[in-house]
């Protein structure tokens, strides 16, 4: 039986944060949602890092407010943290500019009608068929296989 | 097959985090580097607040290096999206409710953002927070009025200036007393405003390079074409 006290809730918190977002990521087949199941998965890894430094009975770590020799927490976690956080939203930031460009270039963020348009494309370029690859899965398409420059042209993308 | 491989990935990396979560030990884990540091900081910063101290005195170097991630991350981000056409439209703009909001926000958050920059050495915050609520000042604006034009010459001048000025102040420490970014100046009185020496400086800086990076960055993402659905 496991203890129900603080330390298993925040842990818990924290450790579950980081499967829901590596599941997220795993399982999404769309692009945005694993763009966000990575910062949910990065929120939780921030959170782990902050509980390393914690101490029980012990202060926010700034000189001046409380009586000197009072314990405080572990100031380099949270320095580790307070600097991944932003840079968490840089990167952040370019997935979703590449995302845009992705979105621009090709109509949709759907991997699965990413993936068929992107094969499209390159079969188009080669100028082969596209049912010539030894690499395609036998039966029926999940996708009516439309040329995907066809239809992007059709509503006026640019390519 | 998919779901059962990343079902099983995920409790493995769950049983994994607890493991290593069980051996740490709640609140008296070791801190070997945290208590030299709680000890320390005061005689050798100065700042009365110990993460700045730590983020901009014994890890400055890193924050150099973080530093340069964001610069890489906004650079790459101008890069991907590239400029708009000449005559592209607009996105809509915003109701009167969200206009009159961020006018209102735009000057709040500015104050809180300056304050939290310069008290970085004093109170919780430092450049890295009062940085972002800087640039939210303005991207809250350009949401609420996708016509505005945020000047990017200008931004990516502060951000240059900001960034030298960071690295001069390492190197001024390195010809004047041997060590890369090692607190300069007179330490002053703990509790201060004008006191830990470089601290306030470094922090400026690092806030308006933050500040004017994702403020650029963002800007470049809500003007960026989104193109046909």
């Amino acid at each position: 039986m496991i203890p129900f006290s603080l330390e298993t809730i925040l842990y818990t918190g924290a450790i579950g944060l980081v499967v829901i977002g590596a599941f997220g990521l795993v399982l999404s087949t769309h692009l945005l949602r694993m763009v966000l199941a990575l910062s949910v998965a990065e929120a939780g890894g921030n959170v782990l890092i902050v509980l390393a430094g914690y101490r029980g009975e012990a202060v926010a770590p700034i000189l001046g407010y409380a009586a000197p020799g009072t314990a405080m927490v572990d100031p380099v976690p949270q320095a580790l943290v307070l600097t991944a956080i932003v840079i968490g939203v840089g990167v952040q930031a370019l997935a979703v500019a590449v995302l845009v460009r992705i979105y621009r270039a090709y109509g949709t963020l759907e991997l699965r009608v990413l993936v068929e348009r992107m094969q499209g494309e390159i079969s188009e370029a080669a100028g082969i068929p596209r049912s010539s690859s030894t690499h395609a899965p036998a039966g029926e398409r999940p996708l009516p296989p439309v040329p995907a420059l066809l239809s992007h042209q059709a509503r006026g993308v640019r390519p | 097959m998919r779901n059962i491989a990343s079902l099983v990935f995920s409790f493995g990396l769950a049983f994994l985090l607890l493991a290593i979560a069980a051996q740490l030990g709640f609140g008296h884990t070791p801190m070997i580097v945290g208590s030299g540091i709680l000890t320390g900081a005061e005689a050798d910063v100065g700042a009365a607040n110990i993460v700045t101290a730590v983020v901009f005195g014994y890890r400055g170097f890193d924050t150099l290096g973080e530093l340069s991630i964001l610069f890489a991350a906004a650079t790459a981000a101008g890069l991907v999206l590239g400029h708009r056409r000449l005559g592209a439209a607009d996105d809509p703009e915003g109701g009167l409710i969200l206009r009159a909001g961020a006018d209102l926000l735009f000057p709040l958050l500015l104050l809180v953002g300056v304050y939290i920059v310069i008290h970085g050495h004093l109170t919780p915050g430092g450049g890295f927070q009062g940085g972002v609520i800087l640039a939210a000042a303005f991207f809250v604006s350009v949401i609420a009025k996708p016509s505005l034009r945020l000047n990017h010459g200008a931004i990516s001048v502060i951000e240059g200036l900001a960034g030298a000025a960071f690295i001069l102040i390492g190197i001024w420490a390195l010809v004047e007393d041997g060590s890369f970014l090692k607190p300069m100046l007179d330490q002053g009185v703990l509790g201060q405003l004008v006191s830990a020496g470089t601290m306030p400086l470094l922090s400026s800086a690092v806030g308006l390079k933050v500040g004017s990076e994702l403020a650029g960055l963002l800007a470049h993402i809500s003007e960026s074409e989104a193109g046909e659905p």
